[in-house]
This record gives C-alpha cells, structure tokens and sequence, in this order.
C-alpha cells in the first residue's frame, strides 16, 4: 500500500475549501431547528476532494484483514463466511428504509419475517419463545438473566440471587450476572475442563436455596462437550434454580442437539456467529433470547426498538438458503474441521487435553518450550504468512492459550495449507527463533507496542495534537 | 523459573504476604508477574477500606488479562502503593520490592492457612 501519501488520517490530508459530498434528495421537507438545538460553531468535518476520500479509504481497507481475504480462525468468535446473499436481501430498500418508529400496519411483512425467525429459532434450539430485542450476545445474556430474575420475584422467591458460572466461562458472564444484581458463585472445572459435579453438588447443598441459575455455554470454552449436562441440569432444578445456555458456542450443535432437550430454560444466541452476519469492530450485533414455556411473560424491557432488524434478515437468509437439511451439517463439519487440524498438529503443538473436541480447541502453546518462542510470536508469525491470528491468552486455564476455530466453511485445501503453516512456523522457532520473536515482517506495520496502547491510548485527531504539543 | 522468597507467606492465588508486628504487606508473587506479562494497570483500594480474607480487593491488568487480586488475610488497609498508579510496570520488574497494599490484620491465626516458600514452590510447579 503506498503509505507515504495515504496512510495518513483523512484530517491530516483536509484542505479548506475543499468539497467531495453531494446530499441525497430532500424527501422530507424543511422543518426549522430550535435554535437550543442548533450548534453554535461548525462541525470540524475534514474538506476533502472526492478522489481523497476514495484512495484514503480504499487503502485502509486493503490494509484490513476479514473472512472474505482469507482463513481467520479466531476461536471463541466463531468467523464464518457470510453468504453474499444475506447483504443482498439486507439492502433491499424496502427493508432498509423503514423506520423504528413506523405504524405497524405498514410493516406486516417484517413482522413476518421475525415470526418466520423466531420459529426457526425455537426449531433449532428445543425453546418456545424469542426476544429479538438484545442489540448483543452480553446484552442478551443480561435479558436472560433479568427473565430469571423476573421470573424468581413473580413467585415471591427474593432469596435468589446466586448464580453458579463455571471458572472456565467467558468473562461475560459474571460481570451479566453483576449488572443484573446478581451474585457470582464459581465452580470448579476437572481435569478434563468439564464442570466437577461434586463441587456442584456441594455448592447446590449449600447454598441451594439463593440459587437463581446457572449459566453454562456447551460445548464449553474448551470446545468440549459437557457430557454430565443432564445430571447438572437435574441438580439446578430441584434446588430451584433455571438453567441458561450461553449461545456462544452453538454452532457445533446445530442440527445435532438442542438446548431445550439438554434441559436449558433460558437462552441467547448470537445471530452474528451461528447465523452468518457480520462482526468484529463491535457489531452491528444480535442476542435473541429464547426461553422455556411460560417464561415468555418474564421478558424485562430493555429496548423500545425490536433489535437489529437487518442482522435478522440476513440470519433468516442464511437459514433458508441451506434449509432444514443442510443446516444439519453445519454442527458436524465444524467439529470435524477443528478436529482435523487439532490432530494434525499436537505433536508440535501442546494439547492439555487430548481426545474429541467440538468446533474449537486450544493448545497451551509450542511443544518445545526451549525456544522461548511464545504464543505470542507464532500468532504474530502467523500474520506474515497471511493468516489471521488465532484467540490468543484465552481462555486463562493455560499460561500459553492458543484457541483455534476454523468454522465449518473452509475447505480441505486450506486447512491444509494453515496446518503446513503451523509447522513451518514450529519449525522456524527452532531454526530461526529471533525471525518468529521479531515477527510480523510482512505486514504494513511491523510489531505494535501494547503495552504503550493500553497504557496511553489515544483515539481522535484532536488527542493526537494535544499530544504531539505536549511534546 | 520464578523467585520466590523465604520468610514470606503465599496464597494459591499467587499473592504473598510479608508479616512486619500487625501489618500485613501484600502483592503478587514473582511466578504471578510473570505469567501476566507486562502489567499495565493496577486496581487499588482506599486506604481505610476493610478487606477479607479470601475475596477481591482490586485488580491486575496486563496486555494479556485482567486478573483480580485476593486478600490473604482480613483487615484494614493502612496504605496503597501510589507509585503504581503510574507506573504499574514496576511490578514486572520486582513484584517483592513492589508491594501493592499495606494491611492491619484483624486475624493473625489466618496466617496458618496459606503457604510457606516451600510449599509454594512446589505448588508453582504443580501448575506447569
């Protein structure tokens, strides 16, 4: 990319007087703005030529890395390809012109098409009942919760306040259950990372009564499926308490098992993972929340809008262009894939846990630790050869996490290509250890200071100045 | 392999703890220090705040994870370390010089409950 010209930020490259917009058709008529309302200086836009702006922006983005450049498989986040024929029904203008606020009898045909989504939903995942309003996946785990919350005070049960996360959950969760009001109790994982049911049973025993829920993603953070599920959902629902499933980990599951029939009550599903929209960049997101019969009357409100009604379009695109029966495949080949390159690689890699894993895996790291080639470096060397990182220093049961989840999508042939990568790269740590520990090489910008970054992040055009004064 | 120092006590949760009369000295071990990696913030209380045995009294934030820190023993605290709300970086370079809060134990008996140097050697080395 040629940096020297367009790599700067589009302030820097502003010149007075210059223009490059042009505003669309005025369909609404003139209305006078309050004067309190008004701003009482200009706005500082950057002035830009058309041309500028194109470059600058085409730049960047040949600079960005997505699923549509190449393998990304960032574990936990789940980076499937999203079908171009979810954009192209997202953009219909019909759909993407309504306004939140429009009567409902004018939007009959939206209203039908979350219906439509909703009962696919319930299909898939054994529930009854769907909110569409969570904006996103952490935002749906706080509807479910306040749902149980709700759910506990109608019965005049105020004692429960606890809720049971395992210590290999995402970070998430607790802090769902602290904005919610809620208590955390943690409990233990074995060896094999699956939930101890002796250390459930104890907390059950002990403090069954103050139990609201428990909160469980299955397969679990690990990539492991929780193989005790209904004994611990029988645990939860004699002290009392409501099971809820963390979606984050479905796609595994899908067309395979249901939370419903595996005993969960309450649910949220991450549209933008399992269903193919886009994210990453923080959204456009969306967190249904799905629960139990007789549950649905206990919905808080935690929007006036209906979510984002577009990441539901494309979700119900991408459930009917594959249909009832090839959704069913999408479970299976995902834990295939991840299993293959898990196999493929553990005898360079360290495998703390060996044996069948779900759509994701984690490796604590190098095998041969002599190097001092960290986790780190490998995932910076993976840069180099084209590929995106894998989640990396999570989840935190490993000093050296390595977390990879290459999705259902990719092809025999890149797998094997990002596994040759992998051992090239296990190799070099041997051969040319100060090659991987300095990498990226190959990148617009080499190795980025973090530490600098989270120390003294600056963020607008006007910090950088301030900045580069004080200097 | 990490330092760990004789004389001190050490938690499981990777913080020690130096005894001077009734006050308690607490921080991360070195083996903690150097399995965040470079920490970059540190959440501290105010002096004065009781803290417990066993439960959270702030944080630890490194480029890879925020970590919470547990209290070895109960008490009040009489004094932060400031000099780390600047440069938390300190902690990576000596985590025994840099301590984190000083406390005024309520209850010396908790003491039996944590480690000895010995002990949380080879607890550290159970981890690998």
């Amino acid at each position: 990319m040629n940096n020297r010209l367009y790599g700067n930020l589009i302030f820097e490259l502003s010149k007075e007087g210059r223009r490059g917009y042009s505003l669309p058709r005025n369909h609404v008529g003139n209305y006078e703005i309050p004067a309190s309302m008004r701003r009482t200086k200009d706005a500082e836009l950057p002035a830009c030529d058309e041309l500028t702006v194109v470059r600058h922006y085409t730049n960047l983005s040949n600079n960005n890395f997505g699923v549509d450049t190449g393998f990304y498989p960032l574990g936990s986040c789940t980076m499937k390809y999203n079908p171009k024929i979810n954009e192209e029904m997202a953009s219909l203008p019909k759909f993407q012109n309504l306004h939140p606020l429009q009567p409902d009898n004018t939007v009959l045909g939206v209203k039908a098409l979350v219906l439509f989504l909703e009962q696919a939903l319930c299909t898939l995942t054994g529930l009854a009942h769907f909110t569409f309003k969570p904006y996103a996946g952490a935002h749906g785990e706080l509807t479910g919760l306040m749902t149980i919350d709700n759910y506990h005070r109608s019965r005049g049960d105020m004692a429960r306040k606890k809720v049971i996360v395992p210590d290999s959950a995402h970070g998430t969760n607790p802090a769902s259950a602290a904005v919610c009001g809620l208590e955390v109790v943690e409990v233990k994982s074995m060896s094999d990372g699956t939930v101890d049911v002796d250390d459930l049973k104890r907390i059950v025993a002990e403090q069954g009564d103050e139990i609201a829920a428990m909160m469980m993603t299955n397969p679990n953070t690990l990539g492991l499926f929780e193989k005790n599920i209904p004994e611990i959902a029988e645990l939860i629902h004699n002290c009392g308490g409501l099971m809820y499933y963390d979606g984050a980990n479905l796609n595994p599951m899908l067309g395979v098992c249901r939370p419903g029939d595996m005993g969960f009550d309450v649910m949220h599903i991450n549209l933008h993972k399992t269903f193919s929209t886009p994210h990453g960049g923080g959204g456009p997101g969306a967190g249904p929340v799905g629960v139990r019969e007789g549950l649905q009357e206990f919905f808080p409100f935690v929007s006036p809008y209906n979510g984002n009604f577009c990441v539901m379009m494309r979700a119900c695109a991408y459930i009917l262009s594959l249909g009832a029966e090839q959704i069913k495949n999408v479970g299976p080949l995902a834990t295939l894939n991840a299993n293959y390159i898990k196999e493929s690689l553990k005898d360079v890699y360290e495998l703390p846990i060996d044996g069948l894993c779900c759509h994701e895996f984690v490796f604590d790291g190098l095998k041969d630790k002599s190097t001092g080639v960290t986790t780190m470096d490998v995932a910076k060397r993976l840069l180099d050869y084209g590929y995106h990182a894998p989640t990396i220093y999570f989840p935190l049961l490993f000093h050296e996490s390595l977390m990879i989840e290459p999705t259902e999508n990719e092809s025999k042939e890149t797998l094997d290509s990002f596994i040759a990568v992998m051992r090239k790269i296990a190799e070099e740590a041997k051969t040319h250890p100060d090659e991987v520990k300095s990498a990226p090489h190959n990148t617009p910008i080499g190795r980025v200071d973090d530490v600098l970054a989270a120390k003294h992040p600056i963020v607008t055009y006007r910090a950088m100045k301030n900045d580069e004064m004080k200097d | 392999m990490a330092k760990v120092i004789e004389g001190l006590f050490y938690s499981e949760s990777h913080e020690y703890l130096k005894v001077e009369g009734k006050i308690g000295i607490i921080g991360i071990t070195d083996y903690a220090q150097k399995a965040l990696g470079n920490v970059v913030y540190v959440d501290m209380p105010d002096v004065d705040d009781d803290v417990e045995a066993g439960t959270e009294f702030g944080a630890v934030e490194s480029v890879k994870a925020a970590s919470d820190l547990i209290s070895p023993v109960s008490g009040t605290v009489i004094e932060v370390n400031e000099s780390l709300e600047d440069a938390p970086e300190l902690i990576n370079q000596d985590a025994y010089e840099n301590w984190i809060i000083k406390v005024e134990m309520s209850d010396i008996t908790e003491l039996n409950k944590l480690m000895d140097a010995t002990a949380y050697e080879a607890f550290c080395e159970e981890q690998k």
